[in-house]
This record gives structure tokens, C-alpha cells and sequence, in this order.
């Protein structure tokens, strides 16, 4: 089933247009890269599919989950199931990391009418996911990514993936700044998460990050347009010709 | 010759009668009030006391309340408080507040003192069993009764001692009004574990009072306390209540204050604190402006011993037409001293708050280690604060800083929560607690610190509910100002 439905986008920021007419479908299940030259409009997708609202959409729809994406909020669009990795994850101080977590499962679950999950109900799952992000537990007691390494930010972005259960999760350039161990953990994470149910949007600038997350599609963004679309193998040909390929060639078959 | 000093006698006389007149028509309901208790302390009050008393009358009458003139206070305008014929208000059975009295306990205190209109209540108070090493009465008991500890030997060394009078002139107004308060001793190398809790409520059905509690804390060597002095109001009546606090750490000395302002938005709150710290005496001083409509907080430590620290730690959350005006003025007497202050100030609606850091670094007090920061959330562009620092430096060895910052909400943060569901209120809580919780780390006492925290949580809350009604307010500019200086 459809999960994502991005039909004609276009999207601008402080009037100049960045989304030019885009489109893309992700199914439940699959595992879509987004590659592009730096400026081709890549965070903007991610931006306006997490409702940030300086971003305006101009023209276009887009459907998550068979509901009108546009006309939510943040918050509901994070309720229904969508999340996004922050290329940078915001530090907020005073406010623990584990408190968060719990408060934004709850908020979620109140969303939806469910029970809120206390302290008893989420240590054991908080545990198995910081294991599996090789994550210190004293790294938690502290305040949301204060004082963490660009490594931590990002590994702590995937582990409220691992703990929120998301629909569709969207990684924007969560390899970037990433050392070889972290980007092995990074992918792990995600890999683990990986389900029938769920969709994956991993925005990217290199091919690097899609060794350890193979994609089942790839498509490359140039100038706020898909410019070419294909499997795994689409981005090991990008980082051999460059993107400089894509944007001259016209003769890649949409997917 | 001996016309013109006929002339001149009358002259005097003629002064005298006008400033009768003059001290009469100002000041009727305090002249009416001093009368009432120097007559009632006329038999049972030492003779020094009644000496303080009129010295603290004669500063008053003479200076009289500070204008915007003056330059401590360029941003409060008393104008129209200080005309308000508040009164003083007699003791009364209080028993009928018995109920209402549980909202405001402090859980988890070594003992509460409750004040009710300015008069000790012993039938609401809860004196529990208290630890060794400490005493504690009502300031009015400790004269009359009859103690070794309490007996007005040991006060006398230090009720008046430190409260300026000279300078202060509600200090001097309060010196020659108060009627009670509390009197706290720690023994020497006593650990008082749990808080002590001084309630003082303003409960006035259709009368505007003024209360003038006192309050003496004595921390004798190497003794370790923590007092929460908390300010309450029952009832919609705007009152005035004007209190001084004079806290003497002795050698080696751990002390914490609590100053809780939550009193009713009509209310008018001076309060004061002087700090009086020995050798390597640890003092904290932490204020908590949740109400009151014109409130003015004092704290006034001075280092007088060699390698004291204090902190000096504050917030005040500001909504409405609440005016919060803290006036820190800290002085390194002697070397090796540190003092760190931390004031973070959120104010919406109409609010304004004041922060006015005064360090003066005598000229023996070399290696001082001062630090001041002052932090504000605006949350709406109506909302103003006023920040001041001032550094009066007379040693050549010393290091002193000083910052502050104005901003808003980041709505970078906001984003992030609300892109990992938070509702955009809870959100806004989450945030606006966040910065009050830097004061919260601040506060060693784990029974008074979750007691605040509460109070705080329940004020936000209220704070970003009102906002959400009346959406629109939110400034769009983000204005920041920040200096740092080296000195």
C-alpha cells in the first residue's frame, strides 16, 4: 500500500522556489534513497514532509497514509506516524533524555487514545534500543543532545526512531559528519527497524551511508525535480560519474 | 542680637511643627502603626530595641519612599503603592484557615512557623520534633521567654546589626514596625537536615493590610540549615507586605534560603535579605518570584570573612501587569570570596521585570571571584525587562563577569519537540521549565527544590495556557542583547 504519495510538488522558501514539480510514491516496506547535489532541494523535501512552516508548498499534494499530509501540523504529522532524523539535531537543555522520549511516546499514545506508558513500561525497551545503538545509559540522564559528539546527536536521532515505531521515517543526511564506527551503528539501528510495515526516505549527499542501508530505490533530485530514478546500482554509478551525469542525462527512465 | 535669636528659635519650632504635620499627613497609617507598637512593647522590649525602633522611624520619616529619582530605584514606580493607606492588622483566632493552610505546607519540613497577618500562629504552626541543634521560636517569644539560647542577649548581638537602615528605607520602615517573625538558632557543628518552613500569609477580608515580618537567622560554626520564607495570600485583597531577613553564617557555615513570592496579583512585596558570611562560610540564596503585583527583592550578602562563597540564585516569572524588580548588591569584603549570581527572568503579557546586579569588590578583598548572569525569555513583545549590572572595583587582583541575555522561545526547539509529537503548548511548557530549571539545578535542598518545582510547573503552565488564548501576541523579531565585560 501506498504510504507516501507525493504527486507535482512545489515548494519555496522565503520566495524562491526549491521543489519544482515533484514527484514519488514509497510503499510500506521499501527502502527509497534520495540523492542530489548539494542545493537540489533534498532537506527541503524532508522539511515540508516534517511541516516546518517556513517552508511553503505553492502547488502539489501529498498523501501519508491515505491523509492529506499538507494540512497537518508537526505534531499530528509525528502522531500519524511520520519522523524525521534531523541533519541537526537541536540541543535542548533542561529537559532529560529519557523524560522526552517517554513524554513523546505518550504523546503519541494519547493521540491515539491509548494508555500512557509509565516508567516500568518503558525501561526494558529503552534499554534494548540503547543497546542496540551502543549508546551509554549516563550519556541519557543527561539533557537532550547537550554535550554530545556529532556522532551521539545522530545515533540518539535513530534511537527515537527505534523507540517511536514510525510509519515512514525520513533520514536526512544522517551520515553526514559520521565517522566509519558510528555510520556502522547508525545503520544498524536503522537496518534493525526495518519492516514490511514501514517505510524509509534516506536523503543522502554520498553513496557511503547505502553500503550498510541498501536501498531498494534510488532516485536523484536535481534542480527540485526526480531527474532519475533506478535500484542499488543507481548509486554506485552516481558516485562514479558524479551527479554532473545525472543532470546532463535525460534518458533515465523514471521509476 | 537677641531678636534674631528669638527669630531663630521659632524657626526651629516652626520646622519641627511642620514636619509633625508633614510625617502625620504622608505617612498617617504608619505613624498610627508605630504608635500602636511601641506602645504595646513600651513595658516587655529592651531598651536597645525600642532604640532601633525609633532610629528605624527616624530614617524612615526623613527620607521617606524612593522615587524614580533615585537611582536603585530608576525602573519601579511606588507612586501609587506607597499612597495606599494600608494597615496594620491585629491578631485574630486563625483557626479557621486550619483547612486551607494544607495546600501551602512544605512536605518533607523539619518544623513550619505560620504567620498570619504578621502575627505568629501557634495552633496552625507544626513544630514536629526538632532535631538537636536547633532553635526556633517566634521572634516576639524569643523575648519574653526566658531560654538561655533565646534570651535577648543572643539576639541582641544580631537583630539590626546588618539591615541597612541608613540606605534602605524600607528596611528602616520594617526595623520600626515588625511585630513578629521568626527567630532561628543552629547550634554550632548542627546539620539540620530537612528545610524549615516560615509561612507568612497575608489573610485580610476586605481590609488592605501591611505586614513587616522579621526574620533572624544565626548558622554558628560549621552548623548546615536551609530556610524556605514563603509569602502567601488568601483571598483577593491587595496587602503589603514588607519583610527583612538578616542571615549571619558563622565560620564554616552551609546556609540556604528560599524566598517564595506567591502572593495574590494585587499584592505589593518588599522584601529584603542581608547575608552576613564569616570564614569560609557556603551561603545560597535562592528567590522564587511567582506573584505578587509590585514586588521588589533585595538580596544583599556581604562576604565579610575570608574564602566565602555565595550563590545568589533567582527566578521570576512575570505575567499580567506584574512589575518583579530584583536588586542584588553583593559585597566582597575580604579575600578569596566568590559569589556567583544566576537570575533568569520570564515575562509575558504586560510584565516587567528588573534585574539590577550591583558588585562592589572592597579594597582588601583581593582574588574575589564574582560572577553575574542574567537571563530573560520574552514572551510577548508587550513584555519588558530592564537589566542593569554595576561593578565597583577597589581591589587590583580580582576577576568579575557579567552578562545577560534577552531572546525568546527557540523555535528551532519548539520544532523539534513538536516534530516528535508534543502538542505545541506542552511543547512551549516543556521549554519555558526547561530555562527555570537551570535555577532548579541550583538548589541542593531536595525537599525544598521538588516543593518549587511544583509551584513553578503550576505558574507555567497558567503562563502558556494564556498566551495560547490570546495567540497573536508573539513578537516576531528575535532581539538579543548580551555584553561581557572583564574587569
Amino acid at each position: 500500500m501506498a504510504l507516501l504519495e507525493i504527486e507535482n510538488l512545489h515548494a519555496s522558501v522565503d520566495g524562491h522556489e526549491i521543489l519544482k514539480g515533484l514527484t514519488l510514491t514509497v510503499n510500506a516496506g521499501e527502502v527509497h534513497s534520495i540523492m542530489g547535489p548539494n542545493g537540489s532541494g533534498k532537506s527541503t523535501l524532508a522539511q515540508v514532509l516534517a511541516r516546518r512552516e517556513a517552508y511553503e508548498v505553492t502547488a502539489g499534494s501529498v498523501r501519508f497514509d491515505g491523509k492529506d499530509l499538507l494540512e497537518m501540523s508537526p505534531e499530528e504529522a509525528a502522531c500519524e506516524g511520520l519522523f524525521m532524523a534531523f541533519q541537526y539535531p537541536v540541543e535542548i537543555p533542561g529537559v532529560g533524555n529519557a523524560y522526552f522520549l517517554r513524554s513523546a511516546m505518550n504523546a503519541v499514545r494519547k493521540y491515539h487514545g491509548q494508555d500512557q506508558l509509565d516508567a516500568m513500561d518503558f525501561l526494558p525497551l529503552y534499554k534494548e534500543r540503547l543497546n542496540l545503538l551502543e549508546m551509554d545509559e549516563k550519556l541519557m540522564n543527561r539533557s537532550v543532545n547537550e554535550g554530545f559528539s556529532g556522532g551521539e546527536k545522530k545515533r540518539n536521532e535513530i534511537l527515537q526512531l527505534a523507540m517511536l515505531e514510525p510509519k515512514l521515517a525520513i533520514l536526512d543526511e544522517t551520515d553526514s559528519g559520521l565517522d566509519i564506527d558510528a555510520l556502522r551503528i547508525v545503520a544498524q539501528g536503522v537496518n534493525a527497524m526495518r519492516s514490511n510495515d514501514r517505510g524509509f526516505l534516506v536523503i543522502t549527499h554520498y553513496q557511503r551511508l547505502l553500503n550498510y542501508i541498501k536501498p531498494d530505490f534510488v532516485h536523484v533530485l536535481v534542480d527540485g525535480k526526480i531527474a532519475a530514478s533506478g535500484g542499488a546500482e543507481l548509486a554506485l554509478e552516481l558516485e562514479e560519474r558524479g551527479y554532473g551525469w545525472a543532470e546532463a542525462d535525460e534518458q533515465v527512465q523514471h521509476a | 542680637m537677641k531678636r534674631s535669636r528669638k527669630t531663630k528659635v521659632n524657626v526651629g519650632i516652626l520646622r519641627q511643627e511642620k514636619k509633625m504635620v508633614g510625617t502625620t499627613e504622608r505617612f498617617g497609617n504608619y505613624l498610627e502603626a508605630y504608635n500602636h507598637v511601641t506602645a504595646q512593647g513600651a513595658e516587655h522590649e529592651p531598651v536597645w530595641l525600642k532604640q532601633m525602633r525609633e532610629d528605624g522611624w527616624a530614617r524612615f520619616t526623613a527620607k521617606g519612599f524612593p522615587t524614580t529619582h533615585d537611582e536603585d530605584w530608576r525602573f519601579t514606580n511606588l507612586a501609587a503603592a506607597t499612597k495606599t493607606p494600608f494597615r496594620r492588622a491585629g491578631k485574630t483566632n486563625a483557626a479557621h484557615l486550619a483547612k486551607e493552610i494544607e495546600g501551602y505546607r512544605l512536605a518533607g519540613a523539619t518544623c513550619q512557623l505560620v504567620f498570619v497577618n504578621g502575627h505568629f500562629s501557634a495552633e496552625l504552626s507544626e513544630m514536629g520534633n526538632l532535631p538537636r541543634g536547633l532553635e526556633i521560636c517566634a521572634l516576639k517569644r524569643a523575648f519574653d521567654c526566658g531560654l538561655e539560647a533565646c534570651a535577648p542577649g543572643g539576639i541582641e548581638q544580631h537583630l539590626g546589626r546588618y539591615a541597612d537602615v541608613r540606605r534602605d528605607v524600607f528596611a528602616a520602615l520594617n526595623t520600626a514596625l515588625w511585630e513578629d517573625g521568626a527567630y532561628l538558632r543552629i547550634r554550632r557543628g548542627a546539620a539540620i537536615e530537612h528545610p524549615v518552613h516560615l509561612l507568612y500569609i497575608s489573610a485580610s477580608a476586605g481590609l488592605q493590610i501591611m505586614t513587616h515580618p522579621r526574620t533572624l537567622v544565626v548558622a554558628e560554626e560549621h552548623s548546615q540549615a536551609a530556610v524556605v520564607e514563603d509569602y502567601v495570600s488568601i483571598g483577593e485583597e491587595a496587602g503589603f507586605s514588607n519583610a527583612v531577613t538578616e542571615l549571619v553564617a558563622g565560620e564554616g557555615a552551609i546556609v540556604s534560603h528560599y524566598l517564595v513570592e506567591r502572593e495574590n496579583l494585587a499584592a505589593l512585596n518588599v522584601s529584603t535579605l542581608r547575608i552576613e558570611q564569616a570564614r569560609a562560610a557556603n551561603v545560597a540564596s535562592h528567590s522564587i518570584l511567582l506573584g505578587g503585583g509590585m514586588v521588589r527583592n533585595n538580596v544583599h550578602p556581604v562576604l565579610a570573612g575570608e574564602g566565602t562563597e555565595c550563590l545568589i540564585n533567582g527566578l521570576f516569572v512575570g505575567a499580567g501587569h506584574q512589575h518583579l524588580d530584583n536588586y542584588m548588591l553583593v559585597e566582597h569584603a575580604r579575600p578569596n570570596g566568590a559569589s556567583r549570581q544566576f537570575y533568569n527572568g520570564i515575562l509575558a503579557g504586560h510584565s516587567r521585570g528588573v534585574f539590577h546586579g550591583r558588585i562592589i569588590v572592597h579594597k582588601d578583598a583581593q582574588k574575589t571571584d564574582a560572577k553575574q548572569t542574567n537571563r530573560n525569555l520574552l514572551l510577548a513583545d508587550t513584555a519588558r525587562i530592564d537589566t542593569k549590572p554595576q561593578l565597583e572595583i577597589h581591589a587590583d587582583d580580582v576577576k568579575c563577569t557579567h552578562g545577560a541575555t534577552i531572546g525568546q522561545i527557540e523555535e528551532e526547539q519548539l520544532f523539534y519537540l513538536r516534530s516528535r509529537g508534543f502538542p505545541e503548548i506542552e511543547a512551549r511548557n516543556l521549554l519555558l521549565h526547561a530555562f527555570a530549571a537551570e535555577c532548579l539545578d541550583r538548589m541542593a535542598e531536595p525537599a525544598a527544590r521538588a516543593f518549587i518545582d511544583e509551584l513553578i510547573r503550576q505558574r507555567l503552565h497558567e503562563l502558556v495556557l494564556a498566551k495560547s488564548e490570546q495567540e497573536g501576541a508573539l513578537p516576531d523579531e528575535e532581539e538579543v542583547q548580551s555584553w561581557e565585560e572583564v574587569g
